[in-house]
């Protein structure tokens, strides 16, 4: 390379060396950058970290522990000392509000970590290997599929017993062939690009492949489909406590808290609004985050 | 000068609904170490997947493959793992053959990370520092990624990938053909220096005849599969047998309005290369192919010494009006 360098070019070189000018602008961060344009996105972000932020400092933050029970203080109304009143044992529903979204943010988000686990395996290889492996684990798949994901839930949980674990497992093993089919076409799609068959002629191995040339190129769905999936997995988290299957009082639990406050709905609209927006808060923000994301990673509109 | 590569009547056919397509049908030849063989052809000819087939990305079906004296025709993983260090690949187009998550650095490191031919990080960055450099990429771009750089510069990332392993054969599969002209020539001088210098073998698939002219020692001539003429890349502008070749050759333009073209223009279209009847696959779109054309196939025959071709009338009809007009 020649070594002429007019004023221009010294000036950025220079740049370059004091890493003011950043060079190499990965896919990720090209992504990052679209997506921080899309204000619903971003708004959205903000309300899911202060839910994070709530499931991981929740004593500091809520204003009472969630089973301080004040029998003189039940059906409180939203006041200034209970700001979204108290249930019927008198403990407070903002504080349980707070403590629940731990219970709901670690349902969403183990299940979905689990589940993409298994499905990125199972669809990966399906797609890398094609032929009979293909065949019997889609089929697989698609046995699952065929059963609803609440009802497979409710049929995983009623038949392993209640408890935390169990609905882990529930909502997990309903995700993996929704995830497993995303990553199966995605790896088909990218498997006959010729980076893949360069990798090969330099030697790369089948586990190199799939999970360093291939799974990365196919990370854009994947995402896309977890941040979804964390929305489905709070909502069938809170439909199962719903139904008594999930969290076992007194735990707080947003699914929980909305069917015990069923019986006194009529004189009591506090005890369930408020719950139910939360609920309808979180899975709107992950929804709008979800296709935020799918705009940012989507190749096809980048600039 | 030894034999690096042989290629014993080597064929691939694919399994297709309508019945087996011959990619590759019976193809031969001898490459010495250090030279440039030239395949040139159509599209659909097979000349890819002949390409392929010799670097082992799809198993021939039949035939043999000699590579340094040692038959490679099947060889178990762990032998291909080690014959791979040696035969390398340049893809055509720099765009889809470049992980789009790899900056150029990752990229030219990932071949000496799985063959661990440099120990630490530190050795690895040096060589790949190194191999920037002798492909000409300034070390600047370490960083950046393949959609960051123009067409000219990722093909380069892509020499830089084959070459990091210092093979001895290297098959370059349409290499510049998704380029622009000027880049065109640079990366040719590259693949041409680097050849004078680290004494790489190359396999140089195109359909562009400048090219192959520019860059070959000896060309080979493909149609539907078949290999149709061999010969000494002089010797074939000079002296061509075969009327495809005859007609191929004329369609070179030629940089001058004072001389007279003399166009062969073929007609018809590439017959199917599924299921192809006996016969020359020529016939039904040549000049000169008479009755025993439909129904032999034409051997590959010595015409003159290293000059091969595969027609019957080959050396019989040479007739000098057809072998002329090319003009060239």
């Amino acid at each position: 390379m020649a070594k002429m360098m007019t004023p221009a070019i010294e000036k950025v070189e220079k740049a370059r060396a004091n890493k003011k000018i950043s060079s190499g602008i990965s896919p990720t961060i090209a992504a990052w950058h679209r997506l921080r344009r899309n204000k619903a996105a971003m708004i959205s972000g903000a309300i899911i970290l202060v839910f994070v932020v709530f499931a991981i400092f929740p004593s500091q933050i809520a204003p009472y522990g969630f089973d301080d029970q004040n029998y003189s203080a039940a059906f409180t109304p939203p006041c200034s000392e209970y700001p979204l009143g108290t249930d019927n044992l008198g403990r407070d529903i903002l504080s349980r509000i707070i403590w629940g979204s731990r219970m709901s943010l670690i349902i969403g988000i183990v299940s979905v970590v689990i589940g993409l686990l298994f499905g990125c395996v199972i669809g990966a290889v399906a797609a890398f290997y094609g032929g009979k492996v293909d065949e019997v684990l889609m089929r697989i798949m698609d046995v699952f599929l065929a059963i609803p994901n609440m009802l497979l839930a409710l049929a995983i949980a009623a038949s392993l017993g209640t408890g935390l674990g169990n609905m882990l497992l529930a909502i997990a093993i309903s995700n993996v062939p929704r995830f497993a089919r995303i990553v199966r076409s995605s790896v088909l799609a990218n498997k006959g690009m010729e980076f893949v068959e360069a990798a090969t002629a330099i030697g790369a191995s089948n586990s190199r492949l799939i999970f360093r040339h291939l799974l990365p190129n196919s990370l854009a769905p994947i995402i896309v489909q977890g941040t979804l999936g964390i929305a489905s997995g709070i909502l069938c988290a809170c439909g199962l406590s719903f139904l008594g299957l999930g969290i076992q009082p007194p735990t707080a639990e947003w699914g929980m808290m909305l069917s015990s406050a069923r019986q006194y709905i009529r004189g009591n609209w506090w005890m369930v609004t408020f719950p139910g927006l939360t609920i309808m808060l979180n899975i709107g923000c992950f929804n709008l985050l979800g296709d935020g994301l799918r705009d940012a990673l989507d190749p096809r509109l980048k600039d | 000068m030894s034999v690096l590569l042989e290629v014993k009547n080597l064929k691939k056919y694919f399994k297709v609904p309508a019945g087996t397509l011959h990619a590759v049908d019976d193809v031969s030849f001898k490459l010495e170490e250090k030279k440039t063989l030239g395949v040139v052809g159509e599209s659909g000819c097979g000349k890819s997947t002949l390409g392929r087939t010799l670097i082992h990305l799809i198993p021939p079906t039949s035939g043999e493959i000699w590579f340094e004296g040692e038959n490679i025709t099947t060889v178990k993983k762990k032998k291909l793992h080690e014959l791979r260090r040696n035969m390398q690949m340049i893809f055509q187009d720099p765009f889809s053959s470049l992980n789009p998550r790899m900056s150029v650095s990752q990229a030219i490191a990932e071949p000496l990370k799985i063959y661990g031919t440099e120990k630490s990080k530190a050795d690895i960055d040096r060589k790949v520092r190194e191999t920037m450099d002798t492909v000409g990429l300034a070390s600047r771009l370490a960083d950046s990624y393949p959609h960051e750089l123009d067409g000219g510069r990722r093909q380069r990332i892509g020499i830089a990938r084959a070459l990091a392993l210092k093979p001895k054969f290297i098959v370059c599969d349409e290499p510049v053909s998704a380029l622009d002209v000027s880049i065109q020539a640079q990366i040719l001088n590259l693949l041409q220096d680097l050849q004078d210098e680290l004494g790489f073998t190359y396999i140089f698939i195109t359909h562009d005849l400048s090219v192959v002219r520019h860059i070959s020692d000896e060309i080979c001539v493909m149609y539907l599969g078949k290999v149709v003429e061999y010969s000494p890349a002089k010797e074939l502008f000079e002296r061509r047998y075969h009327p495809y070749t005859q007609a191929l050759l004329s369609a070179i333009p030629i940089p001058s309005i004072d001389v007279e073209r003399h166009r062969i223009i073929l007609n018809g279209e590439i017959t199917s290369p599924i299921n192809p009847k006996p016969g020359c696959r020529f016939a039904p779109r040549c000049n000169v192919a008479k009755d025993i054309c439909f129904k032999e196939t034409p051997e590959l025959k010595e015409i003159s010494p290293c000059h091969f071709c595969a027609c019957h009338f080959a050396g019989v009809n040479l007739d000098d009006k057809n072998n002329n007009r090319g003009g060239i």
